[in-house]
This record gives structure tokens, C-alpha cells and sequence, in this order.
């Protein structure tokens, strides 16, 4: 058993460096779908991103009526971070809320002397609340609207919010689809031009394949340097793909940091580093070695 | 050791107007061990389509063949490899592997038998030197004499030490002195022990073997001479 598979592996290095033209060609194709897979990996990070960047920024308020004591507000907030849905609750005094304000415009004396005419403090203490994910807003503003809390709460700004909120939504879906879609896409396109590709070479060798079978060689005796021929044409576009890739991140990541502050592509790509080599040694080699199955499949029939 | 039985092969044309054409025509004859036996018959009469029975590389219409006792019938594809490792053939067009050198395309069949790689460097060197190629065992086929590549073809099919050695017009593609030079080949072999079954149509050939001669026409047995002549 040892020496025969022994025997395969050789057999298929033989014959991939015998066939150096072919197996350059089907490591091309491989090369792009191998390429393809890993920027897809790392594009699906960069919109995760970018989206989360712009989750971060929108949160709900609950505002609690005025009479409404500290103890009792953080009774709530207790309550409310025990739902599943919350990713966290900050609370803001009346105090709080009027120094922010007052920082927030300190250049505009209009708008700041017409706080000191009032006379008191106008704001309302109040939770700001971030779900996990944009969906689960209208449950925490669901929840807080009922039995138990219509005593403490005055308003929840969620429906003011609710267009950004849905916008958010849409979008995050909206990426999520397109990027599935565009994968699945590229990845049917690769899968046949690769089958295409082995499938040649195969058909090259239809004569080689014939003798084989004539001096009594099972099928798995001739399968198996093709298979192993193609799993080597896998390796080396993976390879080749991982050091392009690298190259790509490093010569791009500054001119993307420029743009979004957030996102430093060489980063990405260093801590996804073994994610990413897993990813594309999975696609090269199993896409080389299925393809020459599928490929000979014909050829090995009595 | 074969045995034909009411063998029928009768080949259905595609084209839906066009008549099927009866390659053998119940055809039954014995082939005992270490025999040498020649088929001879004009293109056409049946010779290579008994080869390929034999071979199974296609199916009797009807009637049944033996070999050593089990009906090819009963063979199931996957038992394949065993009946033809049983089998060493040599073709008209040689059927090389292209990529491998003639020292390969000998190793591969000993490869296929599961051989140690020490049987393999005791015995490739040895059939290379009785088909007088031990020069030429790095050369690929390309780079070989049609000859040559008949001896090699022949040391492929020898090297496992088969039952029996079929060959199909080997001399078809070969002047006159490398003709006689693959058949003294053949006789020799079959000294050392195998079957050997030689489809031919080259008259010379046959006259100067003194052989056993099984003469076809159009799918028939006309004739079959224990030390026959070519008479058609």
C-alpha cells in the first residue's frame, strides 16, 4: 500500500514537471480563484468593518421624566443589560446632559444664554442603549414601552431614529447579499474554468489513459497522479496567491487608510493571516484535486 | 487455457439505415498452454475484434469465453485490472506512454502488479537486454526507431511474466529485416514459457513459422492447421 501510493506521488511529479506548459496554465486559473477567495475573505472583513464603524454610531435614548429618582433609572438600566440584545447602556444625568450640551456649543452664546433665561435645567436624565445588531431596536423600545415602565419613562427617541436605524439595516443586509452573491458568482465561474482547464490536460493524456488501463492499472492507480498533479498545480497558486496578496495589502493599506481611518488593510491581512492561508490551501487543493476527478471520470469507464 | 465458444460479435451501426456488421460468426476454438498460434485473415475477417474479446475492451454478442477456467462473462469491471495483468499485449501502433523513457513504460507495468522496486531493477534491465535495448532505456518513445519501439512494446508486455502475449499486426508498421527481427522476438518468448496469440495478415511471417495457423473469413473459422501456411 505505502509503495504503491509512493508510486502515485511520484508518478504525478513526473508528470507535472514533464507538463510544465499545462500545469503553468492550470495553476494560472487556480491562481485566480485561489486569489479570488482570499480577497473575497478579506473584502468580507473590510465591509464588516465599515458597517460596524457606522453601528457604533447610532444608539438609542430613553429619557426618563423628571420626578424620576437616580436609583430608579439605573433599576431600569439593571434591568435593561440583562436583555440579551444589549451591547451596552450609558447613563447621563440631567448634570451630564447639560455639560454636554454646553460643551458641545460653547462657541454659541445664543443658544447658551437661552439655557440661562430658563432658569433650571432642562434636560432629562436618560439611558443611551446600543443593541448588537440595528434589527433589535424596536424589541428594546418594545420592551421598555411596557407595563412597569410607562411610570418612569417620558420618551424613547427610537422612532426619530428609526430611518437612520432602517437605512443601517438595509445596508448591512445589503452588503451582506451583494457579497454573497458576487462569491458564489466568481466561484462557480472558477470552479468551471478550472474543471475546464484540468479537463484538457486530461483529455491530452486520453491515449496515456487507455494504455494504462490495457496493462491492468486500477483506476485508482491511474486517478492518482492526476489527482496528485493537480493538488501540486494547488499548492503552488496558493503560494503564488498568498505572496501576491501580501504584496496587494502592503502597497495598499496606506492609500486606504487615508480614506477610512478605521481600517488598516496590512493589519487585517497579518491578523487573518493563518484564517487566510487556510482559506486558499483549502480552495487550491481541493478545487485542483476535484477538478481532475470530475475531469478523468470519463476516461477511467470500461 | 481459451477457449472460444460460440462466440457472435456483431457490431450495430448508428446510422439507422445502414446494416450491422457481423464481425465473428460463431466462432469456437481452443488455445492450450505455451502454444504459439497465428491468426490470420484479410482486414476485417475478425482478427483484432478476437483480441479484443479476449481483452475485454468489448463484449461478445453472444456464446462464451474461457480463460484458465472462468468465464470473462462472470468478470465485473473492477476485476478488470486482474484478467489483463494476466495479459501482456503488443500493438501494431506500439501504445507507449509518450511521457515516460523506454526503461518507464517497462517499470510502469511491473508498477501496476504492485513489483518491489528491487524486483523492478533486477527484471526491466534483464527483458531490456533480451529485446537488445539496454542502450536505449533512457530514450522516450519519440526518440526510438519503429523497431525499437516494438522491442519496447514487446519487453512491456513480457516483463510480468503474463499466461499469455497478444499481439495485434506488431510488425504492421515495420520493414522487412525489423519484421522478422520482432518475430524471432515472439518465438524466443514463447520458449521461456507464455501463450502466444499473433494476428497478422503478413504472409512471409506465417510461412516461416511452421505454426499453428487459425484462418478467418468474414467472421468465420476456415481453416485451422497445426503447422498451417498462409492460404487465403
Amino acid at each position: 500500500m505505502f509503495t504503491v501510493l509512493i508510486r502515485i506521488f511520484r508518478s504525478g511529479w513526473r508528470s507535472f514537471y514533464r507538463d510544465r506548459e499545462i500545469a503553468l496554465a492550470t495553476i494560472f486559473v487556480l491562481f485566480l480563484t485561489v486569489i479570488l477567495a482570499g480577497s473575497f475573505f478579506l473584502f468580507k472583513d473590510i465591509s464588516q468593518i465599515l458597517v460596524a464603524d457606522l453601528q457604533e454610531k447610532i444608539d438609542v435614548s430613553v429619557y426618563f421624566r423628571e420626578e424620576t429618582l437616580e436609583e430608579d433609572i439605573l433599576g431600569v438600566g439593571k434591568e435593561l443589560s440583562e436583555l440579551p440584545e444589549i451591547k451596552n447602556i450609558e447613563y447621563v444625568s440631567k448634570e451630564q446632559a447639560l455639560l454636554n450640551f454646553i460643551q458641545r456649543h460653547e462657541r454659541d452664546t445664543a443658544l447658551l444664554d437661552s439655557i440661562d433665561e430658563l432658569g433650571k435645567n432642562p434636560f432629562l436624565a436618560a439611558l443611551n442603549v446600543r443593541t448588537w445588531n440595528p434589527d433589535q431596536y424596536a424589541k428594546v423600545s418594545k420592551f421598555l414601552e411596557g407595563p412597569g415602565f410607562d411610570s418612569f419613562v417620558e420618551k424613547i427617541d427610537y422612532y426619530q431614529r428609526k430611518p437612520a436605524i432602517d437605512t443601517m439595516r438595509s445596508l448591512n443586509s445589503g452588503v451582506t447579499k451583494i457579497s454573497i452573491s458576487i462569491a458564489v458568482l466568481l466561484i462557480i465561474i472558477a470552479i468551471a474554468v478550472s474543471l475546464n482547464t484540468i479537463g484538457l490536460s486530461i483529455y491530452n493524456s486520453r491515449k496515456e489513459i487507455e494504455i494504462q488501463k490495457l496493462v491492468g492499472a486500477s483506476s485508482w492507480f491511474i486517478r492518482g497522479p492526476f489527482l496528485v498533479q493537480g493538488m501540486i498545480c494547488g499548492i503552488l497558486a496558493t503560494l503564488i496567491s498568498i505572496l501576491t496578496l501580501s504584496f496587494i495589502c502592503w502597497f495598499l493599506s496606506p492609500r486606504i487608510e487615508s480614506f477610512f481611518l478605521s481600517i488598516s488593510l496590512f493589519t487585517l491581512f497579518v491578523e487573518n493571516f493563518w484564517m487566510l492561508v487556510l482559506i486558499q490551501f483549502t480552495t487550491g487543493i481541493s478545487l485542483g484535486a476535484v477538478s481532475s476527478l470530475v475531469a478523468i471520470k470519463k476516461y477511467l469507464k470500461d | 487455457m481459451i477457449k472460444f465458444q460460440d462466440i457472435t460479435k456483431i457490431y450495430s451501426s448508428n446510422a439507422s439505415k445502414s446494416e450491422p456488421t457481423i464481425a465473428l460468426d460463431k466462432v469456437s476454438f481452443d488455445i492450450s498452454p505455451k502454444e504459439f498460434v497465428s491468426l490470420v485473415g484479410k482486414s476485417g475477417a475478425g482478427k483484432t475484434t478476437l483480441l479484443k474479446l479476449l481483452l475485454m475492451q468489448e463484449k461478445p454478442t453472444s456464446g462464451d469465453i474461457l480463460f484458465e477456467g472462468k468465464n470473462l462473462s462472470d468478470i465485473r469491471s473492477e476485476e478488470l485490472p486482474w484478467l489483463r495483468r494476466k495479459i501482456g499485449v503488443v500493438f501494431q501502433d506500439y501504445k507507449l506512454l509518450a511521457v515516460k523513457t523506454a526503461y518507464e513504460n517497462i517499470a510502469y507495468t511491473m508498477e501496476v502488479i504492485g513489483a518491489r522496486d528491487e524486483e523492478i531493477k533486477r527484471d526491466v534491465p534483464k527483458v531490456l537486454d533480451i529485446v537488445g535495448l539496454s542502450e536505449r532505456a533512457g530514450n522516450l518513445p519519440a526518440e526510438l526507431s519503429g523497431g525499437e519501439r516494438q522491442r519496447v512494446a514487446i519487453a512491456r508486455a513480457l516483463v510480468h511474466r503474463p499466461d499469455i502475449i497478444l499481439a495485434d499486426e506488431p510488425t504492421g508498421n515495420l520493414d522487412p529485416y525489423h519484421t522478422m527481427e520482432i518475430i524471432e522476438l515472439l518465438l524466443k518468448i514463447q520458449l521461456m514459457g507464455p501463450t502466444v496469440v499473433l494476428a497478422t495478415h503478413n504472409k512471409d511471417v506465417i510461412n516461416r513459422l511452421n505454426k499453428r495457423v487459425v484462418t478467418l473469413e468474414k467472421g468465420k473459422i476456415i481453416r485451422d492447421e497445426k503447422e498451417g501456411r498462409f492460404i487465403l
